[in-house]
């Protein structure tokens, strides 16, 4: 029952909407097979799958809205399942920030669906804990590691005549690889669209060789370095920013996109010009769903550009209310860079340090965005454009508006895997000036 | 914790389409009431658990759970979003082959649970083929049919919306009559009515009850452009609604004039407060980075014993199992062995997953073993850890601390924290008694900005309210504080604990771990403590 076709999921789709006697109505169905498996101490520790399908109805009547779900899909479910919204609605407060529902849009699809992936198996998932886990045991290192994969889809449809239907696979892989002693770590991750291309064996090599080579690390004193942020290592501090990209916050004079007196810098100046962030949902390697979560089409979406702030988020109401063109949610975050590799930027620095992950980013003064965090698995010194040795880890706090105008050179985009941040992402490398290391960490 | 996650909700509005996943199926309110019939879950567990021996499981667990999730969130006079989730379904587990499967369904019959069953059967021998250690699950005891519940005075399923949203909204109108620029407030009821069986022969059936009002009241300067916030002093409770009455007992007036609360909270109260102390926020000076002495309330503390204390002694992360995402600990078992000097001889740390009106607390844990407190730092000695079936034998062991926990009935149950406390002091000690001996210091009150490495060493803290002491005397707020810590030098400088009558829960309703990424409510108790010479930064920045 997971995942429906478009013909199924309309059948059930254009029953609600016929049943809804409300002024509006939209019904969203939605099923999902999700498998995974973990991995620890080079043996297989937890594996799973989970199947899930729903239907979810909301009405209004006026400014009063409701929703009810049901995961039956019988007729008298169905009448069930409008009845029970429509009863919520009329018992609900008006809402004075109420907008309609969308009208009737023309999606043009992404490519978000991949057969391979959709036919993962049991074994399958086995065999990559297998594979990351021989290698490591053959060289006395320890494996850790979480391959997560999925097929679903989502149906929807509105008293407008609005509809949509796609489906999605994902497959995200990250592994953490240490010595047996516990003084070196290195860690590899992997977002991507084909399971067919995936070697696990291949990927773990990567891991192997960071937690070999960090073993040994010596103390720098914290202060402020040239560093080169590896993609996965930007990925966290550059989704967290994108929390405050919101219209209404800035405009309410609590945000770093306030303008002091009032206002918001829409149009401003605030990153350094090489700074360009795009969202797009059919981007052939960071594809997403074609709408947003209210139904409303994805466009490619300029966010930054040339430095300058390009949109911010308009929700409906706010639109309205600041006489704006409302936009879509962002459902990826792609940033431009240029064509070199990490090494290519390695070989370019004359003094510096290369941080592979970072962790544990929090939130530590809105007002400027200043985040604190950690660096691990992989932290080494760089001189003459050579890695010249591991060095221990350093808590940063850093701001990546500060950050990201202390640009020195970015690299190539590369698709990053899921972290601490599950946004689907293309970010390059970036060798930036000054970014300030505040203490030293014990940890490996 | 999955602070993101919380953000993410509160900034939810009415405006989506689909519940956020966390809360599952939208639902009436009167739903929330309604459980299912305990024989119905009997006979789909055996059910189940007969499917699994059929196929080849040595050992099965059937976690029927209806998880429910209400959350009202408002902002100064509107209410944004009410939210009623139900998720119901069935996680099942088996050992097969010497390994585990778990598959889990929301097809609540026969064939549903069967074929799940089946499904976790044929996992298991799938990972079995790769699996060189075998499981091997320490003794849990036949329970028979039991049951347990949340000891509450007032079920919040069962408070009118509009008596909460009419809460609220008086709540962010107090806020903005004492001048609050914005407030947002949001009440969170969860039940989890979670039906537990196994091949052992126990059929658990728990109701589990937990509430959370937080806040957050923020004054903006619009000449200079800066704006400042301050969160409730509220803590999220294993309580029924009760905990939202207000009751003059409950209430402490701490020194420099701040309110907090212990079994009851005041929430109007804290709104008007806050804004009064962010509006002197926005007006007092900055910290002087340096050594300061710490002076810690408790509605502080518990982040810090969560972070430093709960994570690093839980054996799974000690083993490994984590290092892939929350990460490993410094605490390896051989410091068990040689009594590692953790803190100093004030420092008394207990787990406990029975405490009253705690978040961790239940009768039995999720893989069926019956709850209690125990010792994990005697007099500054690191004496044990935390753990669950599979790993109590590497503890030397024979039965688990009852440490295991699953978010949902679709999540695998793994080791989660218990209910981490730090113990009062012996002696009479009140936190204005404390501030007297102290020279340079810094007061602080609730919890804020936290971070820590993947062993555990190093963590920087915030708060929401700093007040300088000089010559032991409160002179003011101060602002732009937070503290770098090592956490063994940390605890080491402890050098008193007020007494009991200042003992009070904080907690975390959102406490995120795992991979697929679980979350789980756990609360830590302290009294007012001192840490001496603790590295203090400022955190003021200037984006030009």
């Amino acid at each position: 029952m997971s995942i429906l076709t478009e013909a199924q999921a309309k059948t059930i789709l254009d029953k609600v909407i016929a049943l809804s006697k409300a002024d509006e109505c939209t019904a969203t169905l939605q099923g999902s097979i999700e498998g995974n498996i973990r991995f620890a101490l080079n043996n297989i520790s937890t594996s799973g799958v989970v199947t899930d399908t729903s239907l979810s109805v909301a009405v209004a009547f006026g400014k009063r809205s409701g929703m009810a779900s049901i995961n039956e899909f019988d007729d008298a479910a169905l009448q069930r399942v409008v009845r029970r919204a429509e009863d919520l609605a009329r018992l609900a407060p008006e809402n004075p920030e109420f907008m309609p529902i969308i009208d009737k849009q023309t999606y043009t699809p992404s490519n978000t669906f991949n057969a391979n992936t959709a036919a993962i198996t049991p074994e399958f998932r086995a065999q990559v804990a297998a594979d990351s886990i021989n290698p490591c045991k053959a060289e006395k290192l320890i494996a850790a590691g979480f391959l997560e994969d999925g097929q679903s889809f989502v149906a929807f449809a509105n008293s407008k005549g609005n509809f949509g239907y796609q489906q999605a696979t994902g497959f995200n892989y990250t592994c953490t690889v240490r010595t047996e002693d516990g003084r070196g770590s290195g860690w590899v991750g992997h977002a991507l669209e084909d399971a067919a291309t995936f070697k696990a064996s291949h990927d773990i090599e990567i891991a192997k060789r960071k937690a070999l080579a960090s073993r040994e690390a010596k103390a720098l004193e914290p202060g402020k370095y040239t560093v080169i942020l590896e993609p996965a290592a930007a990925a966290g501090l550059i989704s967290f920013m994108m929390n405050f990209f919101d219209a209404r916050s800035a405009d309410e004079g609590r945000s770093f996109l306030s303008k002091k007196g009032g206002g918001n810098k829409l149009g401003e100046l605030v990153f350094d010009p090489q700074v360009n962030l795009v969202a797009d949902p059919w981007h052939p390697e960071a594809p997403v769903m074609p709408w947003d979560g209210e139904g409303m089409p994805r466009t490619k979406l300029p966010i930054i550009q040339n430095g300058k702030i390009a949109n911010l988020s308009y929700s409906r109401f706010w639109a309205q209310k600041q006489g704006k063109q409302p936009n879509a949610r962002p459902g990826n975050l792609l940033m431009r860079g240029g064509d070199k590799s990490i090494a290519d930027l390695v070989k370019g620095t004359s003094k510096g340090i290369l941080l592979t992950r970072t962790w544990y980013i929090r939130m530590v003064d809105p007002q400027t965005v200043l985040l604190t965090g950690l660096t691990r698995d992989g932290t080494f010194y760089i001189e003459n454009g050579e890695i010249k040795y591991p060095v221990k880890n350093f808590r940063f706090n850093e701001s990546p508006v500060i950050m990201l105008n202390n640009i020195d050179e970015l690299g190539k985009p590369v698709r990053v895997a899921g972290d601490e941040s599950s946004m689907v992402m293309m970010i390059p490398p970036m060798r930036l000036r000054d970014f300030t290391f505040t203490s030293l960490s014990d940890a490996v | 914790m999955h602070r993101r996650e919380f953000l993410a909700l509160s900034g939810l509005t009415a405006g989506g389409l689909l519940l956020p996943s966390f809360f599952g199926n939208a639902i009436a309110a009167e739903q929330l009431l309604e459980t299912i019939d305990p024989a119905l879950k009997k006979r789909l567990a055996d059910d189940a658990l007969s499917a699994a021996k059929a196929a080849g499981a040595s050992y099965c667990d059937v976690r029927i759970g209806r998880y429910l999730r209400q959350a009202v969130m408002t902002r100064e006079n509107k209410v944004q979003g009410v939210m009623n989730g139900e998720s119901t379904g069935v996680g099942i587990r088996v050992i097969a082959n010497g390994a585990w499967g778990f598959a889990a369904t929301n097809e609540l019959s026969q064939a549903g649970v069967v074929r799940a069953a089946q499904q976790a059967a044929a996992i298991a021998k799938a990972n079995a083929k790769f699996q060189t250690v075998p499981v091997q699950l320490a003794k849990a005891p036949s329970y028979g049919e039991v049951a347990w519940k949340t000891p509450i005075r007032k079920n919040a399923m069962a408070v009118p919306i509009k008596e909460k949203a009419d809460l609220l909204l008086g709540v962010n109108a107090a806020a903005m009559a004492a001048g609050a620029s914005f407030v947002n407030s949001t009440l969170f009821a969860i039940n989890e009515q979670k039906y537990f069986a196994s091949t052992d022969g126990s059929y658990i059936d728990q109701d589990v009850h937990r509430i959370w009002a937080p806040m957050g009241v923020t004054v903006i300067d619009k000449a200079s452009g800066k704006f400042r916030s301050r969160a409730g002093l509220s803590s999220p409770r294993g309580m029924g609604y009760e905990y939202l009455e207000p009751d003059p007992a409950e209430r402490f007036e701490l020194p420099g004039g701040a309110v907090v609360y212990r079994n009851a909270y005041d929430m109007k109260a804290d709104a008007i407060a806050a804004a009064k102390q962010v509006k002197e926020k926005l007006m007092a000076k900055s910290v002087k980075p340096g050594k300061y002495d710490l002076v810690l309330d408790p509605s502080h503390t518990w982040l810090t014993i969560h972070e430093s204390v709960g994570h690093p002694l839980e054996l799974d992360r000690v083993l490994g199992y984590e290092a892939n995402y929350a990460g490993t600990s410094f605490a390896t078992m051989d410091k068990r062995e040689a009594h590692f000097q953790y803190g100093s001889d004030k420092v008394n740390i207990v787990a406990d997953k029975t405490q009253p009106g705690s978040l961790g607390a239940v009768g039995w844990d999720d893989e069926g073993v019956k709850c209690k407190q125990w010792d994990l730092i005697k007099a500054g000695k690191l004496v044990d850890y935390q753990t669950i079936r599979d790993q109590a034998h590497i503890l030397g062991k024979t039965e688990s601390d009852g440490c295991c926990y699953a978010d949902s009935w679709s999540s695998v149950q793994f080791q989660r924290m218990a209910n981490v406390s730090l113990k009062a002091g012996s002696d009479k000690l009140s936190p204005a008694e404390m501030i007297k001996g102290v020279e340079n210091g810094i007061y602080i009150i609730g919890d804020g900005s936290f971070s820590i490495d993947q062993q555990r060493y190093n963590a920087q803290f915030g708060g929401q309210l700093f007040y300088e002491i000089k010559n032991g005397k409160i002179t003011g707020q101060i602002e732009d504080v937070a503290y770098q810590i090592r956490t063994p030098e940390f605890w080491n400088a402890c050098a008193a604990v007020c007494d009991q009558s200042d003992y009070r829960l904080g907690g975390s309703f959102f406490d995120g771990k795992g991979q697929p990424g679980q979350v789980s409510a756990v609360s830590h108790g302290s009294a007012t403590a001192r840490f001496n010479g603790i590295n203090v930064i400022n955190t003021a920045r200037s984006l030009g």
